[in-house]
């Protein structure tokens, strides 16, 4: 049995690098999780999708305009003929309004409102 | 009447003649002034206050004590938890013979010792972290383990130093950049380092501001800190609320040792996610989180007696504390490298340093960094996702030491 408590170099180097590829083991495991769990939500989540689009077929739909993102954003949040910069500078000027972290605000999108539009 | 009689008592009993008479108070006196230098950092220069001003002030009190009475006035008595510890003794792991003689600070210890206080704070650090970018691009969890490489670094240099094998996982944990793993792993293994692994855990990642960019910027090119990566998929509500249940089952399943913190991370994050539990999302992040950070803090502080704190081991702490975090803060950046390279010149390799846990201070680092070199970078999002990988790789690495060392 290896004396852990007065434990020697070599044994040490051995926990070492056994430690560091358990940690890879699982998160590399995990990922595989997470990417076989989003593959089965992203079908499932098309698969409706697809049927009110079939019905809606005859009827012809107005050209989608796809919305313009900001490059470097992720999740749900969108911007709509808004500049990345200008939409940094929203955020954070509403974060500091309400005196909350920024990363604890949730935003969905951010369109330019034209003066005519108003 | 004898009223000289009666001042000079009072004067002799007083903490301040103590400081004068008592042996080896000097030492104390030492550990009064590092805490007051703790305070000056965590209030003037705010190096992670709101839990540098309670260890602080957890230290000032246990150092205090010293010179008013150990067995009557004191808050803390090293000498109940030494017999707690020592297998040799009838008190052994006895919580019964702590409470029947305990002051307030050995009270909010049991808290510590019971491995509770972390695990709540992870519960809160659950509710407060959203994980869709994570979810967005799985491959982070790759560059949080990347990001790992610290923690076992540093455990072999603390064998290295002459630490023995629990004390140096404790050590090593300490490159996870993660506070509540580091005090959880060091309770359970080697109780004794928990002052200044506490210390060295949060004091470095209050500078990571500091640590981290000059690492970055030595080991990436300006083309590589330039790449503007695209944007990442929608994740949708139920993938959310699926994903903590899934780490959970699956993590505690790999390595029942992380229990604790796992379950309690993914159960935050399921009351924020679920839609459902509003109200208990926002007492985990706020209200339980304060009130547990409080306990956590001083009693922490309080361990930080003189004969545990001033020695050499401590420095050797510290040193070894910063190898930890800028050897993670490498490991990651050699993945972010690698997943630059694989991907053909796709992800900015920054991101890696993220994953080093602290979060969201180390995501925030690479954001500013990108954007010092590209001012339309935006990695922030990017970053977070290596940023969330990084506490579960730091859980799952706790998890391993301890179950070898546990």
């Amino acid at each position: 049995m290896t004396d852990l408590v007065n434990i020697s170099l070599p044994t040490a180097g051995g926990y070492a690098l056994l430690g560091y590829c358990v940690v890879f083991f699982g998160l590399i495991l995990l990922m595989i999780v997470i990417m076989v769990m989003g593959k089965i939500m992203m079908a499932k989540n098309t698969a409706p999708a697809a049927q009110p689009e079939a019905a809606a077929a005859p009827v012809p739909a107005a050209p989608a305009v796809p919305a313009e993102k900001a490059p470097g954003t992720a999740g749900e949040f969108k911007l709509y003929n808004t500049d990345p910069r200008d939409a940094a500078m929203v955020m954070a000027i509403v974060a500091d309004s309400l005196g909350k972290p920024i990363n604890e605000l949730r935003f969905i999108s951010i369109r330019e409102v034209k003066e005519d539009e108003v | 009447m004898d009223i000289l009689g009666v001042l000079q008592k009072l004067a002799l009993e007083s903490g301040f003649a103590a400081f004068f008479i008592t042996d080896g108070g000097w030492k104390n006196l030492v550990m009064i002034l590092i805490a007051f230098v703790l305070l000056y950092l965590g209030i003037v220069k705010k190096f992670e206050p709101l839990l540098l001003c309670g260890i602080a002030f957890g230290c000032l009190l246990s150092n205090l004590s010293y010179f008013v009475g150990m067995g009557t006035n004191a808050l803390y008595h090293p000498e109940l938890w030494e017999a707690f510890l020592d297998s040799t003794s009838p008190y052994y792991h006895s919580y019964g013979h702590i409470m029947s003689h305990c002051g307030l600070l050995d009270f909010f210890y049991i808290g510590v010792k019971a491995g509770i206080y972390p695990s709540l704070i992870f519960m809160g650090v659950g509710a407060m972290t959203d994980f869709g970018p994570l979810l967005a691009n799985p491959k982070s969890l790759l560059l949080g383990a990347a990001a790992q490489l610290g923690v076992f670094i540093a455990f072999f240099g603390a064998v290295l130093l002459g630490f023995t094998g629990p004390q140096a996982a404790s050590i090593g944990i300490i490159g996870g950049a993660d506070g509540p793993t580091a005090i959880y792993l060091t309770t359970k293994l080697a109780p004794e380092l928990l002052g200044p692994i506490a210390i060295a855990a949060y004091s470095y990642m209050a500078l990571i501001p500091l640590i981290q960019p000059p690492i970055m910027k030595l080991m990436t090119t300006d083309k590589m800190r330039k790449v503007k990566m695209v944007q990442s998929r929608e994740v949708s509500k139920t993938e959310k609320i699926v994903f903590p249940v899934v780490v959970a089952t699956f993590v505690i399943l790999l390595l029942p040792s992380t229990a604790p913190l796992i379950g309690c991370l993914m159960l935050g994050n399921l009351f924020r996610e679920c839609g459902v539990t509003d109200r208990l999302s926002d007492t985990a992040q706020n209200a339980l989180m304060n009130i547990v950070t409080i306990f956590l803090a001083t009693s922490v502080g309080a361990t930080m007696v003189a004969q545990n704190f001033l020695n050499l081991n401590t420095i050797k702490i510290i040193i070894l504390g910063l190898i930890a975090f800028s050897i993670s803060t490498v490991g990651g950046l050699c993945g972010g490298i690698v997943m630059y390279k694989t991907s053909g010149g796709k992800i900015n390799p920054l991101i890696g340093s993220a994953g080093v846990s602290a979060v969201p201070m180390a995501a925030r680092v690479s954001q500013d960094v990108g954007r010092k070199y590209n001012k339309n970078n935006y990695l922030l999002m990017h970053a977070m996702g290596p940023n969330v990988a990084g506490v579960i790789g730091s859980a799952i690495a706790a998890g391993f030491l301890l179950s070898v060392f546990g």
